[in-house]
């Protein structure tokens, strides 16, 4: 083994009542790809933040050597200088500003008092190529796509000399052939002698491109796993990482009862006017009474704007086609509408355009039937209180309080707050975009159960997932969504991963 | 209770108290420099009755300022719908009780006329209501130029911005000099306001959720009973409550029931916190924005009702700067300019606090440039401590 570029030795970090590190130790060695997992809230980030001194030096005990030196960081702008980058799954670009504009950004390279755009624009040229990215470099960051904003991310932490690149969840966004394309830059710029440190839920990702893999749970740090040996498989992953060994992903569906179609789409067509461009082209469906429809594809399909077109249509497309709901044929002129006819839509961004994270898990939970806990117009507190109690223990969300602010949960608990707001409609058909992104293991089983619960008793859902493993997991049908068009259905029988990605890419 | 009780109990409380606390420091040294004229009765009438038009307009805007927007049309508009007043009552000689309510429902379009570039195209509403500032201070100047200032002679009109309650409960014996219904109605606000607290905390705890200590609880019961009933005292030592001040007190309750009690109220934060999850959520963030600016149009109108009739006449440069008043105001008494966060009756001793200030130095002749920097001080500090306390409570 190389010597280590950086070694976290004993570090612990105290909350106000929480320890979220506890005697970590973390090292990494020089030129590796070191991954690190673990659920959500087990301390990843937490040990990143310490890392690049977002928690400065003081607030922390333990030391960090990076590069043969105790360094001491005061901030962000300290361990930059050390030579760390992190990127973040939400993306630090100006979305305005153009490709080389954002790559050289806070490191201008000057002439005089003004910049040097011409040899800005051929470092950043560089820096593409590094980054194998063939775009102009005179696009605008809002022109490119979630993959490709990706990549000038980390050529704009190339071009500041890194020698340690942190990637947290980088692909969570990323449809298969985007990850693939990053996964394989890793590997090229392993080559190139950048180390590099990456948090994934992914572990299949990760046992593909790690040499090494760290697991923490509960902020501690469980093992540390040669994955060059080829030893390493999910399983044992994801044993250390729940502490238990967890049998089946995928929950066991006890029966299956379909029945009549509830929801029918006939040539359904979306153009938005803002973007100029067709969204959906002939778009017919159908979804039936207690059945989970998997809609697969690749990132940008157009399967969130078919979901959001049917769903009382709130971002304002021009629409055409049927849309027959329990026999009738419908007209959404707004998401209320959809409500009340007995369809909810649970989004893919849950931070966005999910839910009110200033606001309380009650607040959340009632916020879309509120007339239901109200007496002309005034809510009643303590229906409100059983309401929200209630789903937190149908679908035991771990907060400390009902009147925990959402900002504060973990992701899954956030999910499924979410799910929660959108049972309390009380729907017949329950639109989930991307459930369980960015959430862990142990939480998805839960919303893996929850859906299965929830098409027992007679809903239908339909399930929109760039996971494939996940939409065969769980669906009993499946259709494949391609540029705006509906390019395949498959019942489960006949789906596998090849199949899907043909047709998702045809 | 112990120091150290008191010490946490301070801690985790100050951010919730911390205005009441800083309006009793203001009062207590206006109160000591001005040899306690500040604190005599015939002053804090004046004062409430000073805040009035102002804290009406900062109820309003905090509705405004919750739904990421603002509203810069209020101050000209108040003055415009203030003139109109005066001339129908002047010129067209319409009666007091026709007035009032086309003046309030005049107000009522105006908002929803601001409200309609911003909800339906989606300019910003900075822009849509300083177009709404040029036009109506245009409209007030036109308004008056023939006449310049129209004075009132209407004597119930000018009763709202001057006039008090009657006494119904006058004695000569029991309590000479004090106004009997002002120490009626104190004590049942005391009554209410006791009974309702401790009604809340029991049913938090029969919740299991978070309630003060028994102790700190009974304290906070007597300190701010204590405060309501020298409020009392004081002003049933001059002329008993005013209009005024009985108009803030309904606006305000009536608006802090519909912000914490209501479906409208929640859909209001929602939009506020977050516009695309509330629209998701099948609430129309146009149908908010309308509502809101609907009765920011309303409030406007009844704030320059409340000028007007104090002044007794319309001026062409009546409404002058209320709006930033009534902006500062809400930033004062905690309304984050993030959207989602504020309260009803943060702004309304956002207000007090700013009027204080205006008042006390005015009393000690306070020279008027300083008096601004002074204001100024006085907004940037209470946002600074509203930004950092919530911050650490985090």
């Amino acid at each position: 083994m190389n010597t280590p570029i950086l070694e976290m030795k004993n570090i612990t970090k105290t909350f106000p009542g929480v320890k979220a590190l506890s005697e970590v130790s973390f090292s990494v060695a020089k030129g590796e790809i070191h991954c690190l997992v673990g659920e959500n809230g087990a301390g990843k980030s937490t040990l990143m933040k310490v890392l690049s001194g977002v928690y400065p030096h003081g607030v922390y005990t333990g030391d960090i050597l990076f590069d043969g030196k105790v360094q001491q960081f005061r901030g962000i702008a300290d361990s930059e200088k050390a030579g760390i980058a992190i990127i973040y799954q939400e993306l630090a670009l100006v979305p305005e500003m153009t490709v080389f504009e954002n790559i050289l950004l806070g490191n201008e390279i000057r002439k005089g008092l003004s910049i040097d755009w011409n040899k800005t624009i051929q470092r950043a040229t560089e820096m593409l190529k590094k980054v194998r990215l063939d775009v102009n470099p005179t696009t605008k960051i809002r022109d490119l796509s979630v993959g490709r904003q990706q990549l000038v991310e980390i050529a704009k932490a190339l071009s500041k000399e890194v020698k340690l690149l942190i990637l947290d969840e980088p692909t969570a966004a990323l449809n298969e052939d985007d990850c693939e394309n990053l996964l394989e830059l890793l590997r090229h710029l392993r080559k190139e002698g950048v180390t590099c440190i990456l948090i994934s839920h992914k572990l299949k990702e990760v046992i593909k491109v790690a040499d090494t893999v760290t697991v923490l749970r509960d902020g501690q740090t469980i093992c540390t796993l040669d994955a060059r040996t080829g030893e390493v498989s999910e399983n044992i992953l994801i044993k250390h990482m729940v502490g238990r060994e967890i049998d089946n992903i995928y929950p066991e569906r006890k029966e299956r009862k379909i029945g009549e179609v509830v929801l029918e789409a006939r040539n359904w067509n979306a153009y938005d006017p803002k973007l100029g461009r067709t969204l959906l082209k002939d778009v017919s469906f159908t979804l039936k009474k207690g059945e989970i429809v998997g809609f697969a594809g690749l990132m940008g399909s157009g399967r969130t704007e078919l979901a959001k077109s049917i769903f009382g249509n709130p971002d304002g497309y021009e629409i055409s086609g049927e849309l027959y709901f329990k026999n009738g044929e419908m007209h959404f002129r707004q998401p209320r509408d959809a409500i009340d006819a007995g369809i909810a839509y649970a989004t893919e961004d849950r931070k966005g355009n999910g839910l009110i994270l200033i606001q309380d898990v009650k607040q959340n939970i009632t916020l879309a039937n509120l007339n239901a806990i109200a007496k002309r117009g005034t809510i009643d507190n303590n229906a409100e209180v059983k309401v929200a109690t209630e789903y937190r223990d149908a679908l035991s969300i771990k907060t400390p309080s009902i009147e925990q602010k959402v900002v504060n949960l973990s992701g899954g608990n956030q999910q499924k707050v979410s799910v929660a707001k959108w049972l309390f409609v009380k729907p017949e058909v329950l639109i989930l975009d991307e459930p369980t992104r960015g959430i862990d293991v142990g939480a998805k089983y839960e919303i893996y159960s929850i859906m299965n619960k929830l098409v027992e008793q007679g809903m239908s859902i339909i399930m929109i997932s760039s996971e494939l493993s996940e939409v065969l997991g769980m669906s009993d049908r499946v259709y494949i969504v391609s540029s705006g068009k509906i390019t395949g259905e498959l019942p489960i029988a006949e789906a596998t991963q090849e199949k899907i990605m043909q047709l998702a890419t045809s | 209770m112990t120091i150290r009780d008191l010490q946490k109990a301070a801690r985790q409380n100050v951010r919730d108290y911390g205005m009441y606390i800083a309006l009793v420091v203001i009062m207590a040294i206006f109160t000591f420099t001005t040899n306690g004229v500040f604190i005599s009765s015939r002053n804090i009438a004046n004062l409430l009755n000073q805040t009035g038009y102002i804290a009406v307009l900062a109820v309003g805007m905090t509705f405004v300022i919750v739904i990421r927007h603002i509203d810069l049309s209020v101050g000209f508009l108040a003055g415009f719908l203030g003139a109109i007043a005066a001339i129908a009552m002047a010129s067209w000689h319409l009666p007091v009780y026709l007035v009032l309510p086309l003046v309030l429902v005049l107000g009522i379009i105006a908002g929803l006329i601001t409200a309609y570039p911003v909800a339906r195209l989606g300019i910003p509403s900075f822009v849509a209501s300083l177009a709404g500032w040029l036009i109506y201070r245009g409209a007030l100047i036109l308004v008056t130029s023939k006449t310049g200032t129209i004075i009132i002679s209407d004597k119930l009109f000018n009763d709202i911005g001057n006039g008090n309650i009657p006494d119904l409960l006058a004695s000569e014996v029991f309590l000479p000099g004090l106004h009997k219904l002002t120490l009626l109605l104190g004590a049942i606000a005391i009554v209410l306001f006791v009974f309702g607290q401790i009604r809340g905390r029991k049913s938090k705890q029969a919740y299991n959720f978070e309630v003060l200590p028994a102790d700190m609880f009974v304290l906070k019961l007597v300190l701010l009973s204590i405060v309501m009933g020298l409020i009392t005292w004081v002003l049933a030592g001059y002329n008993g409550l005013s209009w005024t001040v009985v108009i803030v007190l309904v606006i305000v309750g009536a608006y802090d029931y519909i912000a914490g009690q209501t479906v409208l109220g929640r859909h209001i934060y929602a939009v506020g916190g977050n516009p695309e999850a509330a629209e998701l959520s099948g609430i129309s963030v146009k149908k908010i924005t309308y509502i809101v600016f609907g009765s920011m149009g309303f409030l406007t109108a009844l704030s320059g009702v409340l000028f007007t009739s104090r002044l007794q006449s319309a001026t062409p440069t009546a409404g002058t700067l209320f709006e930033l008043d009534a902006i500062a105001a809400a930033y004062i008494g905690g309304v984050s300019a993030a959207g989602g966060v504020g309260k009803i009756t943060g702004s309304l001793l956002g207000a007090i606090v700013y009027m204080s200030l205006m008042n006390g130095m005015n009393l000690l002749g306070t020279d008027i440039s300083l008096q601004y920097v002074i204001r100024g001080l006085v907004l940037v500090g209470a946002v600074v401590f509203d930004v950092t306390t919530r911050r650490t409570k985090r």
